[in-house]
Formats: structure tokens, C-alpha cells, sequence
């Protein structure tokens, strides 16, 4: 396990951070989990794969993105200085493309030849369909029928990246079915199929590959907030579904104690109500999609349905790294309301001129809640993980608008 | 409940089959599908029609290794207030009445976290339950439930599968007891029918590596398939095609009709048939 003066040597060999992570899968996917774990232990010594992937993140994704002082944005709070990480303006919109990018090179080393995935919001989707297209392999996206319904031009965009999209109509017809749906698939094609997991979590060694290609954000805001203030910041704020844009921001700093990481779930209606999709706030540690982590469960193991109004938090766990660093208490995790991240998103719309994603809303409420009572001197960076262009439908109906 | 009597319940049930010169009948229900008490007489009328051995599934909300009949079956049954406890209290039920019968939980592992592994392992055998099948606990995973369960006399049937290469199977198979469950196509429960010819390898390929009998499930649907898996393997285990069967039984608003525990398990005895005929 982790030698005690890190936390940033997990997983074990068994793919474990503490008691959570592992690999709890049908016999029939064990050998190719065995296969995905070995081609990319072979990436992370390779040069050349190292070398396509910086060049595809550069060129094609159009990193590193900025790290923008928000300064009417803290000038309005009146407290911690406020940078936003613009995982935003990646192409396709959000921080998933760069584990897409990084995923579909692994499959492609593995001569796999269709692509499936599972997605949410659709940004995930999206940028699966994107990767797809780029490389020439047929993609099949499962989604709820749900979120199908509320993420319609998402849908849109996925079918023209040449995407089959996959209604799921099964359980709460969420991220969490879509999930289930895309492991049937995987069992039933297991010789030519590559399954695109979209988060940190799922069975080892996806947790851990999926933070590798997603520390680029933090590793960048190291680099980014070095050059602008010469030093470390002081905390770090994400929102947290399955949380790999937070592992992504929180990984690089996870051994400077003087940073503050902070995790945001979603509370949706609020925690008393029971309708939330906060797994560590919520929770408690069960064994679902192929790993051990904190799940939304009856007192008889069954799984809760999620509830927020961003579809990329509806998911009723969390990747298993976030679990360890919660009883670790690395990582402080918080939650917040559908309420509160629908105003922090016009906030942001009205006195930045961004549009941020109902996701990356909820982590700026939090931060609208802690920087004006923090000194001018605080370094706060939000990870702006995704645009809220496909959020306008959701907000616009929360607001009584017709579109 | 002793442990010479747990352990060997299996055993000698494949011993008879056997002396019998014949394949055995597994057949899968989930228990409180599609109520409680429909349930029970179910898994009374089981044995008598036929049925060697009996796998009761565990009711779970993302049984994700299933197909569409048996996670509907899991979510109706969870509709109609299935709990862990209430599964015990079926077996239990059953086990008052019937003594030889194999019974066999099958489900996923979360359910059984939750309820304690300790706690569940003495609840299940003090219930009379034989054996565990997991879905989701891979060899690798064997500390979590295997050798607990191996260690409270409770056997741990694995499964092996199309993709389980000769590298894997000994690994698979080091733990395993009671019998071994080959999984005859690559894909989830009540879909594809697998090639027999390819069984009766794949079969003939697991008797090189265990002596332990070999039941294959996963696409048996009739009789005529069910007597061609026994012509090559120790047992047959059908599940979602008896499952299927109680689902047509349904009103619409999910009641069961009168004739349901007779109609499925007539089908039961038309499969039973199948398979003691099969080497006729």
C-alpha cells in the first residue's frame, strides 16, 4: 500500500487505495480487465505513445488552457483572489476528451475495433463519438432514456460525430443503468470490443488511468499558477460525480499539505430530503460497477437512485480514490443544492461572461460560499470542468422559460 | 446443521446422478419473484418436478452479468419487499420440508456486504443453503467471500467461462467447490444458445483440469436444449427461461395468475424430461 508520506502511490497491485478500488467483475471480463491493465502499464514507459498523446492534447485539443484570473468575480465576492482552470474551452467543451484521447490510444494498441461507452450529461459521449470519429472506429454510447430527454442536443451532437446513441430504458433510465448497460454489452463482446469508461472509477486499472490522463489539468495549474503568482495556490474546488475532473485538479497537489482540496457533491433537493447524488456525504462503502467505494444504498445493499439536476453528477457512487482520500481526510468533501448551483451558474453567465456547466456550477457555489470570508491574499482555483451550453434547456425550464 | 452434511449435500447429489447414469437439472428462480409467497411454493414444487439441484437468485437492483428476464424478475421481487433475510427465511422454509435438495444462492456481491459476510455466512448455513454463486467476486477477489465461505463449510461454485483461457483456469478453479458452472457463451444470462459441440470442448477442456462435476448454463431455453447439454455435461442449469415463464403468468398490474406456479412448474418437468432422456 501507499507509503505514509504519500498519497500519490496508489493504487496497490491489486488495483486497491486502502479498502476501496479492486476488481469485482464477471469471470468473463476478468481476462480482458487483465489485458486493459497491461496495455497501459506498457503506455506509461512508452515514448512514442507518451509523445501521440501531448501532440493529440496540443493540436487537437487545444491544450493547456488557460488559467484565468476571475477578477469581477472576486472583486464581487470581496475575498480569495479566484482562478478558473478553462477545462471548458477544450474541444467538445468539457475535461472528458482528455481521457478520451488518451483511452482510444490504448484500445488501438490493444487492435481492438469498436468503441462503447457510457455517458450522462453526453459530454463524455461526446467526446467518445469525437475520439471515434478522429480514429475511425464504430462507437455505440449508452444513455438513459432519462437523460436522453434532457440532454437533447448533446444527443444530437453524438449522432452526427456518427455515434450510435443506445436508449437505456432499464432502473432509474440513468447514468448509473447506462453503465450496467454498457458492461452487458462489453460481456457479449468481449473479442473485438474496448469499453471507454468515462470517470475514476469502475474496475482497476481504470480509476487509476483515467486520474493519469486527467492530472494534465492539475499538473497545468501547477505549472500555470507558478508563472502568475510564483507560487502554490492555496485550495482547490471541483465538483465531484464519478470525479475525475477533481482527481485530475486534486492529483499533483495531493503531497502539498499546504493546498486545500475540496470536493463538491451534489446535493440535489437538499440531504434531508433523500433525493442527492452525494455518495461520501450520503453514503456508505459497497461493492457496485466493478469496484468497492462509497454508494447511495438501502440498509440491504440495494442501490439508490442518484438525484441532481446535472445528469454528470446523477450517479449513485464515486471513483474509489475519492473514497480513501475522504477517510483519509486528504480531500474535504462538501455538497451542494440544485438550487445553489443554478445560481452560482447565472452568477457566472452575468458577472464573468461564461456559461458553466451545471456540474461545474456546483463547485462554484462553493466557492461563492467560502472566498468572501477568506483574505485577498487566499489563492482559490476553481476546475471549470465543462461549458453550459447543453445546460440551457435544464436551466431554462427551471427558470419558467420557454425555449 | 453440520458440516459433513452442508458439504456433502452437493457431492452426494452428483454421486446419485451418477449411479443413475444420468445428467442433473439446475434450475434458477429469484427468490420472492414475483411475491414472497408465490415463491416459496415455487421452490416447493421445485424438487418434485424434476429439479436436481436449486439456485435461488438474491434479489439485486444492478445484477449487470444478467439479462432482461432475470433483472426484471430481481426487480419485482425487490418491488414486493424481497430482503436478504426474507431469501434465508425462504431456504429455510424449503429446507424444513426437503433435506437432500442442493440449494444455491446466486447473485452479486454488494447484498451480502452489506448484511455482513460473518453474519451471512452462519445465517445461510444455519438457513440450509449448500453453496454461493457471485457473480462479481473473480478469483482475484477470493478474500472478500470465497474463503471465508470455504471456511464455514459453505461451497463457492465459480464460474468459468469462453474466456477463461488454459493460463486463468487453474486459478479459477483453485478455490472452487461443490461443482463447476461453465458459462457457455461470452454474454449475459438468457440470450445466445451456445454451439453444443463447442460445450461438450469446452466441457471435456474443465475435466482435464478438475474432477469436480461440471454443470453449463447461460442459453438453455428448452427441453431439446437442455438434453443436448446433458448428453456432454454433469448438469444443465436453466434460469431465465423459467423466469420467463412466470413473467408470462402475470396480470398486468404484476399479480400472479392462478395457474402460474402450474404452468412453470409443468415447464420444470418438461425440461426434467429432457434431461433424463438425454442418454437414453
Amino acid at each position: 500500500m501507499s507509503r505514509p508520506n504519500s498519497f500519490r502511490t496508489g493504487p496497490d497491485e491489486n488495483g486497491h487505495f486502502g479498502i476501496y478500488g479492486g476488481r469485482f467483475v464477471a469471470e468473463t471480463l476478468m481476462p480482458l480487465i487483465l489485458e486493459v491493465e497491461k496495455a497501459y502499464n506498457a503506455t506509461k514507459d512508452d515514448a512514442g505513445f507518451q509523445a501521440e498523446f501531448r501532440e493529440r492534447l496540443v493540436n487537437y485539443v487545444g491544450r493547456p488552457n488557460p488559467l484565468y484570473y476571475a477578477e469581477q468575480l472576486t472583486k464581487k465576492l470581496g475575498g480569495a483572489k479566484i482562478y478558473f482552470k478553462r477545462e471548458e474551452l477544450n474541444h467538445t467543451g468539457a475535461h472528458k476528451i482528455n481521457n478520451c484521447i488518451g483511452q482510444i490510444l490504448v484500445a488501438r494498441r490493444m487492435g481492438k475495433r469498436r468503441i462503447i461507452a457510457e455517458t450522462g450529461a453526453g459530454q463524455h459521449g461526446v467526446a467518445t463519438a469525437t475520439v471515434c470519429a478522429l480514429y475511425g472506429m464504430p462507437c455505440t454510447i449508452y444513455m438513459g432514456e432519462v437523460d436522453i430527454a434532457r440532454q437533447q442536443p448533446n444527443v444530437f451532437r453524438m449522432r452526427l460525430l456518427g455515434a450510435e446513441v443506445r436508449s437505456v430504458t432499464s432502473g432509474s433510465k440513468t447514468l448509473k443503468d447506462a453503465m450496467n448497460e454498457a458492461l452487458r454489452d462489453w460481456v457479449s463482446n468481449v473479442d473485438d470490443t474496448y469499453y471507454l469508461i468515462g470517470t475514476a472509477a469502475g474496475p482497476h486499472p481504470y480509476p487509476t488511468m483515467v486520474r493519469d490522463f486527467q492530472s494534465v489539468i492539475g499538473t497545468e495549474i501547477r505549472e500555470q499558477m507558478q508563472a502568475a503568482e510564483g507560487r502554490l495556490p492555496d485550495s482547490l474546488v471541483a465538483c465531484v460525480g464519478g470525479g475525475s475532473n477533481a482527481i485530475g485538479t486534486f492529483h499533483p497537489f495531493l503531497d502539498d499539505p499546504s493546498v486545500a482540496l475540496i470536493g463538491v457533491e451534489a446535493s440535489g433537493h437538499g440531504m434531508e430530503t433523500g433525493k442527492h447524488a452525494a455518495s461520501l456525504t450520503g453514503g456508505r462503502p459497497g461493492v457496485l460497477h466493478g469496484n468497492r467505494t462509497y454508494l447511495l444504498q438501502d440498509e440491504d445493499g440495494q442501490i439508490a437512485e442518484a438525484h441532481s439536476i446535472s445528469a454528470g453528477l446523477d450517479y449513485p457512487g464515486i471513483g474509489p480514490e475519492h473514497s480513501w482520500l475522504h477517510d483519509q481526510k486528504r480531500v474535504e468533501y462538501v455538497s451542494i443544492t440544485d438550487t445553489e448551483a443554478l445560481d452560482a451558474f447565472q452568477t457566472c453567465a452575468r458577472v464573468e461572461g461564461i456559461i458553466p456547466a451545471l456540474e461545474s456550477s456546483h463547485a462554484l457555489a462553493e466557492i461563492i460560499k467560502r472566498a468572501p470570508a477568506l483574505p485577498a491574499d487566499h489563492l482559490m482555483v476553481l476546475c471549470l470542468s465543462g461549458r453550459g451550453d447543453k445546460d440551457i434547456f435544464t436551466v431554462a425550464e427551471h427558470l419558467g422559460v420557454t425555449l | 446443521m453440520s458440516a459433513v452434511s452442508t458439504e456433502g449435500r452437493i457431492a452426494r447429489r452428483f454421486a446419485a446422478l451418477k449411479a443413475q447414469g444420468r445428467a442433473g437439472l439446475v434450475t434458477f428462480i429469484t427468490a420472492g419473484d414475483p411475491d414472497h409467497e408465490t415463491s416459496a411454493a415455487l421452490l416447493a414444487g421445485l424438487a418434485d418436478s424434476g429439479a436436481d439441484l436449486i439456485e435461488l437468485g438474491m434479489p439485486f437492483t444492478d445484477p449487470m452479468a444478467d439479462g432482461p428476464a432475470i433483472q426484471v424478475s430481481s426487480l419485482r421481487a425487490l418491488a414486493n419487499g424481497a430482503r436478504m433475510t426474507r431469501t434465508l427465511d425462504l431456504v429455510r422454509g424449503f429446507r424444513a420440508k426437503d433435506a437432500d435438495t442442493p440449494v444455491i444462492l446466486m447473485g452479486y456481491y454488494n447484498p451480502i456486504y452489506a448484511y455482513g459476510v460473518d453474519r451471512f455466512l452462519a445465517d445461510a448455513r444455519e438457513a440450509g443453503v449448500d453453496g454461493l454463486i457471485v457473480v462479481d467476486l473473480p478469483p482475484e477477489e477470493d478474500g472478500e467471500l470465497c474463503l471465508p465461505a470455504l471456511d464455514a463449510g459453505v461451497s463457492f461454485v465459480r464460474l468459468a467461462t469462453p474466456t477463461t483461457d488454459d493460463a486463468r483456469l487453474p486459478a479459477v478453479l483453485a478455490n472452487t467447490s461443490g461443482f463447476v458452472y461453465y458459462v457457455s457463451i461470452a454474454g449475459i444470462t438468457g440470450t445466445a444458445s451456445a454451439d453444443n459441440s463447442r460445450v461438450a470442448e469446452a466441457v471435456a477442456r474443465l475435466k482435464r483440469h478438475t474432477d469436480l462435476p461440471v454443470a453449463v448454463g447461460f442459453g438453455i431455453k428448452t427441453p431439446a436444449q437442455a438434453a443436448e447439454v446433458a448428453r456432454v455435461a454433469d448438469a444443465a442449469v436453466v434460469g431465465s427461461a423459467i423466469v420467463s415463464r412466470i413473467t408470462d403468468n402475470l396480470n398486468a398490474d404484476g399479480t400472479p395468475r392462478p395457474g402460474l406456479t402450474g404452468d412453470v412448474l409443468g415447464f420444470v418437468r418438461e425440461l426434467a424430461a429432457g434431461v433424463r432422456g438425454a442418454r437414453g
